[in-house]
């Protein structure tokens, strides 16, 4: 291996194993060497094993050696610490599981170590998720590598900062509210949140069942096609997994995109987004239009009531999903407590932290008797508003565009006292979740304090193809992907 | 709709976590902006909507009746707080 660019993408990393210009193993260890010198200034990795970690990149060399044609043989990938991965600690950011060994591999895991792919570590995050800036983990918070001095996004903080610093060619995260997409978008990255069911759920920490979804973060659509061929797949173990054939996501990335009709919701251009990320997404969107591409002006009247309801349905079902954290079969157990009840309480006062707590709380009083039907049943009743809101809205286009956050990267502390201004960087993210239809988020362009600007792309269900297609167009006319931390 | 203190000391309860009088102040203030914000659902009229649980609106998945898992109990309980000979320990419950 000559000097390898750790900000290489997954496909030129590929190439490069298939020409034997380089071995998995000189890869793994290109990036451990990166990560050991930069995780103590970006904190982006909450654990790294270098045995595990070579051991996997050997037997990846050993296997192309005999013959093996797996699609990402040897290429390496960085896992969001949610994941379980047999003899690895996941701690979900969270002091609750600080000392827990999985001992099982999640499926998504599974899926693209049968690819070949090698695991790096396990990266920092929101604890359970919960959170827009990566500032809830128990393992402290992520530097975003463009500005040390801002927020990552989150909840999947630390691996979007892994591959913006070259940390790491790729990543997995989870979105549940858009936690894949806007830190994609704050640290200049491609990041999709598939349709839900495409990746299963098995092995993936809980915390909103109905909206939890798998996905991939790189520097490419391309990146992320191929990610997607890895990961997704019909698996029994999870209940809502679609049973359908495996398809490639790669196939369409090369059709022009003449004929593509875009929808803009007025509800994502109005007030409340910045006026410089408006004009990056409007001039991203001429370079959509100069590909061949039509925009048609739409309305999505129900999906203001997004975050309301997600603040309900998230809440309930992490109320839900978090009781098994009780102090006795795995966790946190608190050293003093005077009888069972005393123990659970205690252990759960001290093993979670405040945002987690309070989302416990919200989530136990929405589904307490009396007020089930005013919260619950009435924010189901919104989602298939929303839902149909988009219904409608693919009677006149393919995709729906719009910004992925309404601000970009903000600084340490700017919104951590504040739930509510946090959870409104949610905004435009939260109803893909809420209707489990495919988005994602690329770069395309920068707003006045060079802060990084998403392209936001909701699709119609199992649409990713066509997503993907129209990124990689986008991203074969513009350089915005290109570009990377000087780190 | 306000939460009173007597509210976040029930439903702590109901979550089995246990609150100090300075977090539920805390908790109280905090979820009084949350409830403001899940309130503008109220706004909408959704009488004769069926409500969604979820995304795909799919039925669950029969499966055959048949031993799919292995006893792993060792290593399961390698995680747990206090295990001993295959139970986990807690406090004394029945006196």
């Amino acid at each position: 291996m000559s000097v390898w660019n750790p900000f290489a993408t997954v496909a030129e990393t590929k190439a490069a194993l298939d020409r034997k210009q380089v071995s998995a193993s000189e890869l793994a260890e290109h990036y451990l060497a990166r990560a050991e010198a930069l995780n103590p200034t970006l904190n982006a990795y909450v654990t790294l094993d270098r045995d595990k970690t070579l051991a996997e990149a050997r037997a990846a060399d050993a296997r192309r050696a005999s013959g093996d044609t797996a699609a990402l043989l040897g290429v390496p990938v960085a896992h969001k610490d949610i994941y379980l991965i047999d003899g690895w600690r996941t701690t979900c950011g969270s002091r609750m599981l600080e000392n827990f060994v999985a001992p099982y591999t999640s499926t998504v895991v599974a899926n693209m170590a049968a690819a070949g792919m090698v695991t790096l570590g396990k990266l920092n995050m929101d604890e359970f998720a919960m959170g827009s800036s990566n500032e809830t983990s128990y393992f402290g918070t992520v530097k975003n590598p463009w500005d040390l001095t801002r927020v990552p996004g989150g909840s999947s903080g630390g691996s979007a900062a892994a591959v913006a610093a070259g940390l790491a060619p790729a990543s997995t995260g989870t979105d549940t509210g858009g936690s894949i997409r806007q830190p994609a978008m704050f640290c200049n990255l491609t990041g999709l949140k598939p349709t839900y069911g495409i990746c299963s759920r098995y092995g993936i920490i809980a915390f909103a069942s109905s909206l939890d979804q798998a996905g991939p973060f790189a520097r490419t659509a391309e990146d992320c096609a191929l990610l997607l061929n890895a990961m997704a797949g019909f698996d029994p173990h999870d209940a809502t997994s679609l049973d359908r054939p495996r398809e490639d996501y790669t196939r369409n990335l090369a059709r022009p995109l003449a004929g593509l009709r875009i929808g803009l919701p007025r509800e994502f251009f109005g007030e409340g987004v910045a006026p410089d990320i408006a004009r990056a997404v409007d001039a991203a969107l001429d370079v959509y239009r100069k590909l061949g591409a039509t925009t048609v002006e739409i309305s999505l009247p129900n999906v203001k009531y997004s975050v309301p309801a997600y603040y309900v349905v998230a809440p309930a079902e992490a109320s839900s999903n978090l009781s098994r954290f009780d102090g006795v079969r795995y966790g946190h157990r608190a050293e003093r407590y005077d009888d069972l009840l005393d123990l659970y309480k205690k252990s759960r006062a001290e093993g979670f932290g405040a945002e987690v707590k309070r989302r416990i709380l919200i989530g136990t009083y929405v589904l307490s008797h009396g007020y089930y039907d005013a919260y619950y049943l009435q924010a189901g009743k919104l989602r298939r508003l929303i839902a149909e809101d988009f219904k409608r809205a693919y009677e006149v286009c393919d995709l729906v565009m719009g910004p992925t956050a309404p601000e970009s990267a903000f600084a340490f502390g700017a919104k951590s006292d504040d739930p509510v201004k946090m959870y409104l960087n949610d905004i435009f993210t939260i109803c893909a979740n809420l209707t489990g239809q495919p988005a994602m988020s690329h770069p395309c362009g920068v707003d006045d304090s060079g802060q990084h600007v998403g392209m936001h792309i909701i699709g119609n269900y199992l649409d990713e193809a066509r997503m993907l297609n129209a990124a990689h167009q986008f991203q074969r006319a513009t350089d915005w992907h290109t570009r990377h931390p000087s780190i | 709709m306000s939460l009173t203190t007597q509210d976040i000391e029930r439903i702590a309860h109901l979550a089995r976590i246990a609150v100090t009088p300075s977090d539920v102040t805390d908790v109280q203030a905090k979820l009084a902006g949350i409830f403001q914000l899940i309130d503008e659902m109220q706004a909408v009229d959704t009488r004769g909507v069926e409500p969604m649980s979820h995304g795909l609106d799919m039925v669950l998945r029969l499966r055959e009746d048949a031993v799919t898992e292995t006893n792993q109990r060792d290593k399961f309980q390698r995680n747990a707080p206090a295990a001993a000979d295959g139970y986990y320990l807690v406090p004394k419950v029945i006196e």
